[in-house]
């Protein structure tokens, strides 16, 4: 199969995730649609590492991956303090942060 | 036999990405996701890169979901409203999707990299491997690697104070009364 295939799949995963960011509310939701795009951006890397036959861009993928790992961990945590305070799990209801 | 399994796989991920965003119930979300990592992992194996789709299945669709079910269990699922709050939020949405796909894909076939429209170099049978990434990250890349971990460390701690029981909210007001009570009691 030809890299840009891979390419175009990959710009189209991140585009649903874009999608999913902007139409969702619930904030658990928002994360996965984080996630998809980390993944699209993680098919990307790997795609380009096969294209210039070089194994760093998949360093760069698992990276990738730990960052997302921790972005996961920090936001459940975001979001299990949130639901233990009686706070609505809606991202149009906490905006207390807009000024 | 490549184009076909590529083809199938590209549809999973693509229905996976599509349930995400499309399930009502959060749980559903995140299983669509796990189907979604699944086919991205047989990608990444079509690419001659073993270690990133085991680690992909491993560490991804075998410890970062578990904890997103536990989670999802935990808040139950928080019914979400139908109608839009903004007006005309999906059709912006969707505009501005669109366009996004186009200029990304438009950026990456315009940029005249001579590569794109091949299968990519031939590569020795050993091409990211777990032997070869291995040594990789323990040679070459030792400090990012070691830094990640010292991130995940952060990570994890940050996670148990951000979720663990908050003591000092309601101490302040209980200790106050109570004070002047134990004196009463010691001075008795």
């Amino acid at each position: 199969m030809n890299i840009t295939w891979y390419i175009v799949l990959s710009a189209l995963l991140f585009t649903i995730g874009a999608v999913g960011i902007l139409v969702r509310r619930s904030p658990m939701v928002i994360l996965l649609c984080l996630e998809l795009m980390l993944n699209a951006g993680n098919l990307a890397l790997v795609a380009f590492s096969r294209e210039v036959g070089n194994q760093q861009g998949q360093i760069f993928a698992l990276v990738v991956m730990v960052v997302a790992a921790c972005e996961v961990v920090v936001g459940l945590g975001l979001i299990v303090a949130i639901f233990r305070r009686k706070l609505p799990l809606d991202v149009d209801d906490l905006r207390s942060l807009r000024g | 036999m490549e184009g076909v399994l590529f083809f199938i796989a590209a549809i999973g991920a693509i229905a996976g990405a599509i349930g995400v965003v499309a399930a009502r119930n959060p749980f559903y979300s995140v299983l669509a996701l796990i189907a979604h990592l699944f086919s991205l992992a047989v990608l990444f194996l079509l690419l001659t890169s073993a270690f990133v789709a085991a680690a992909q299945v491993v560490v991804y669709a075998g410890a970062v979901m578990v904890l997103y079910v536990f989670v999802v269990a935990y808040v139950g699922d928080a019914s979400e409203a139908k109608w839009d709050p903004v007006p005309g939020q999906r059709l912006f949405a969707g505009l501005l999707a669109f366009f996004l796909f186009v200029e990304i894909s438009a950026a990456v076939l315009s940029s005249g990299l001579k590569a794109l429209g091949t299968h990519g170099p031939d590569v020795p049978a050993g091409f990211g491997d777990p032997a070869a990434i291995g040594t990789l990250l323990l040679e070459k890349f030792l400090v990012p690697f070691e830094a990640s971990s010292i991130l995940l460390l952060i990570a994890a701690v940050g996670a148990i104070v951000l979720a663990g029981k908050k003591k000092e909210s309601k101490p302040p007001q209980a200790p106050l009364p109570a004070e002047p009570a134990r004196e009463e009691a010691l001075t008795r």
